[in-house]
């Protein structure tokens, strides 16, 4: 059973809910895409640049004195997506699908960005690529990630900032969105996450598949067996469904996605689309939404700002539904003890984002049995959380 | 009085048969409340609309332009629900309108409320049909099930970008009208339409066995008068809804303006 089905769906969720407008340019990107997945040339091509550009494949790292900390029996590894160039698997993505827009003879490149991590890992695969690039962003973002806006127009993209709604991720989507409507003929959206109408969940996926892939075939060297827990943290879900994908079919392996409980899933300020949302329709895609009794979109929280969004890959609702994965939320506070505890055990700033998954572990390790093989994915570094970090523990002297 | 698809279809045609476009005004719903949505929807009967498209607020209305994108977070200050606004058209029914009016909403709240469920109540309390934007063809069918057992207008669109036997397909399943949206981009009006609409109008009508509505961008009674006589029906909104903004804090000169506005329009239609 390989999902998608044709019309991109994941059992219910999923599909193409977009205007008529956008509908043709979505075949027309399926159907290049279904080409050049296949097309030798467009394969060695990607795979250069991930090896000599991006730093690829990451290493496999047995986390040892985390392991020790945690009660000592467990074997924890860490996938250092950290350590790929722009700092998060961001890049992973934003290249093949550069290299496809280019491939399609697209000459304009515009994404939509949150914190700024996916704006700068597109604005850095289109300077590499030669492609003109735009990237909106929430204005209220724009303020509270001022470096990123910079590291992005340092890249040669221009940043356009979003007032609307609620000047954050979701509104920089719709933006990005009216701005493919209106020239889709000539431009190519670049989606950040598994997220929006078909092909872009399925995409997304593939290009973000090579974490698991190479985290399949380097735990396999190391320890002559399959982990017995996955994990990752969970916004739109990229990081989380590229680790996972590769080990669908290995039944005996559980996957655990984090998601952002924010201030409480009792607060109305958390991230936790599929803990507590329902599903709905929103960015071209029917998944788990955080919304309002009559259907309207509510904000989301986190301080991650990645994780920050208020609806979720189609492919994590799905497998939310078959059991296939667990989805579990913690809250900032546990994030924030985790951020310290990896830096402190380890010498490794993990991205806030990356935290969420450390901090569920810890929870978790008791239960664990002796011998219990773990790996989470570091999705980023945690260089671009430092000042905020800082702030919000001048905040909170008691943290 | 003819309801639903039947009723929508009717009324354009009838348009036709006088020497007109029909003319489809566009207002949101609960700008700046319900009660004088209410208002203007006599108002809009009054001065001459073949058929009225009423705006359900979404928080996302990713198709439309800035003028409508406000005209949303006006609205949904209110915290609107499909409910209330059934109950209004209900009501008005009651009270002897007789327009067509169809809601304009993206699909989520719809999709929240129950398909079947909103149709089942969009047909008792008089509402004759719903436009989609974010509903293409390829994931309508469970809507159009639901619209075709409660005998509601489902109101597809086409686009500048759709190719013909696509625009041939979307047609076929449409009841009440096809919605041909005149450009590639979003609601919100322009100084000048595309050079080609006039004969994208002529293939969309010669493809269509529903009536054909334009509709994005059309602000003007000048562009309604070069229009009409190339299309069946005409939508236009974004300009309505910026006399709705300019007079948030006045009701009656709102209403007023509207009103001499929509005549204006309608006088143009004529062919």
């Amino acid at each position: 059973m390989a999902l998608p089905d044709k019309r991109g769906h994941f059992g219910p969720f999923g599909g193409r809910y977009v205007p008529e407008t956008l509908m043709p340019a979505l075949f027309e990107l399926e159907d290049a895409y279904r080409h050049f997945k296949r097309d030798k040339d467009f394969k060695k091509e990607l795979d250069f640049y991930l090896k000599t550009y991006v730093g690829r494949p990451t290493p496999l790292y047995p986390a040892r004195k985390l392991a020790q900390k945690l009660g000592g029996h467990l074997k924890i590894y860490l996938k250092r997506e950290d350590l790929t160039h722009t700092g998060a698997h961001k890049i992973n993505n934003t290249l093949g699908q550069v290299l496809l827009a280019k491939k399609m003879g697209k000459k304009r490149i515009i994404a939509e960005t949150g914190a700024g991590q996916h704006g700068v890992a597109t604005a850095t695969a289109a300077a590499l690529l030669g492609l003109e690039c735009t990237v909106y962003m929430g204005a209220k973002d724009t303020v509270r990630q001022e470096m990123n806006v910079f590291r992005m127009e340092l890249l040669g993209a221009k940043v356009v900032p979003v007032y609307s709604g609620t000047q954050t991720l979701k509104d920089a989507i719709n933006e990005a969105i009216r701005d493919w409507v209106t020239n889709v003929e000539t431009t190519y959206y670049v989606i950040g996450s598994v997220v929006g109408p078909h092909p872009y969940p399925m995409m997304v996926r593939d290009f973000q598949s090579v974490i698991g892939k190479e985290t399949r075939r380097q735990i396999l060297a190391a320890e002559g067996r399959l982990p017995d827990v996955i994990l990752a943290c969970v916004g739109g879900g990229s990081n989380a469904m590229g680790f996972f994908f590769p080990f669908v079919n290995d039944q005996m392996v559980k996957m655990i996605g984090v998601e952002a409980a924010g201030a409480g899933l009792d607060s109305d300020k958390h991230s936790a689309t599929l803990t507590v949302g329902e599903p709905g329709i929103l960015h071209g895609m029917l998944t788990y939404l955080l919304q309002d009794k009559v259907g309207q979109i509510k904000g989301a929280h986190s301080i991650a700002p990645g994780l920050d969004y208020p609806g979720v890959g189609p492919e994590h609702a799905f497998f939310k539904e078959t059991g296939r994965a667990e989805y579990v939320a913690v809250e900032d506070e546990e994030a924030l003890s985790a951020f310290r505890l990896l830096s402190e055990t380890e010498g490794i700033i993990p991205a806030l984002e990356s935290a969420h998954a450390i901090a569920y572990l810890v929870k978790i390790a008791p239960q664990l049995p002796e011998g219990s093989i773990v790996v989470i994915n570091l999705s980023g570094r945690g260089d671009k959380d430092v000042a905020a970090v800082c702030q919000y523990l001048k905040r909170k002297p008691h943290a | 009085m003819l309801r639903g698809a039947s009723g929508v279809e009717k009324a354009i045609v009838k348009a036709q048969e006088r020497g007109e476009a029909a003319l489809i005004p566009f207002i949101e719903g609960a700008d700046p409340d319900l009660k004088v949505t209410e208002e203007l929807l006599w108002a809009l009967e009054e001065a001459g609309a073949d058929v009225i498209e009423l705006g359900f607020p979404f928080s996302d209305p990713l198709a439309d332009g800035p003028t409508i994108q406000e005209a949303a977070q006006r609205a949904l200050k209110n915290k609107p629900s499909l409910p209330q606004f059934l109950e209004m058209i209900q009501k008005i029914r009651s009270e002897g309108f007789k327009t067509p009016v169809v809601i304009m909403g993206y699909l989520n709240p719809f999709f929240r409320f129950g398909l079947a469920n909103f149709a089942l109540k969009a047909q008792e309390a008089g509402l004759d049909g719903a436009i989609i934007p974010d509903l293409p063809l390829e994931e309508a069918k469970p809507w159009l099930k639901e619209a075709r057992k409660r005998k509601l207008a489902a109101i597809l669109l086409a686009a500048p970008t759709t190719p013909p036997e696509r625009l041939a397909k979307i047609a076929e399943a449409c009841t009440g009208f096809l919605y041909y949206v005149s450009v590639t981009g979003i609601t919100g009006a322009r100084e000048k339409l595309p050079e080609d609409l006039a004969l994208k109008l002529d293939l969309a009508r010669e493809l269509s066995p529903v009536p054909v509505a334009v509709g994005f961008g059309i602000s003007t009674p000048q562009q309604v008068a070069n229009l009409a006589p190339f299309t069946d029906a005409i939508v236009v909104g974004s300009a309505i809804v910026k006399i709705i903004a300019r007079y948030q804090e006045e009701p009656a000169t709102l209403v007023k303006e509207v009103s001499r506005f929509v005549r204006e329009l309608k006088a143009a239609t004529r062919r």
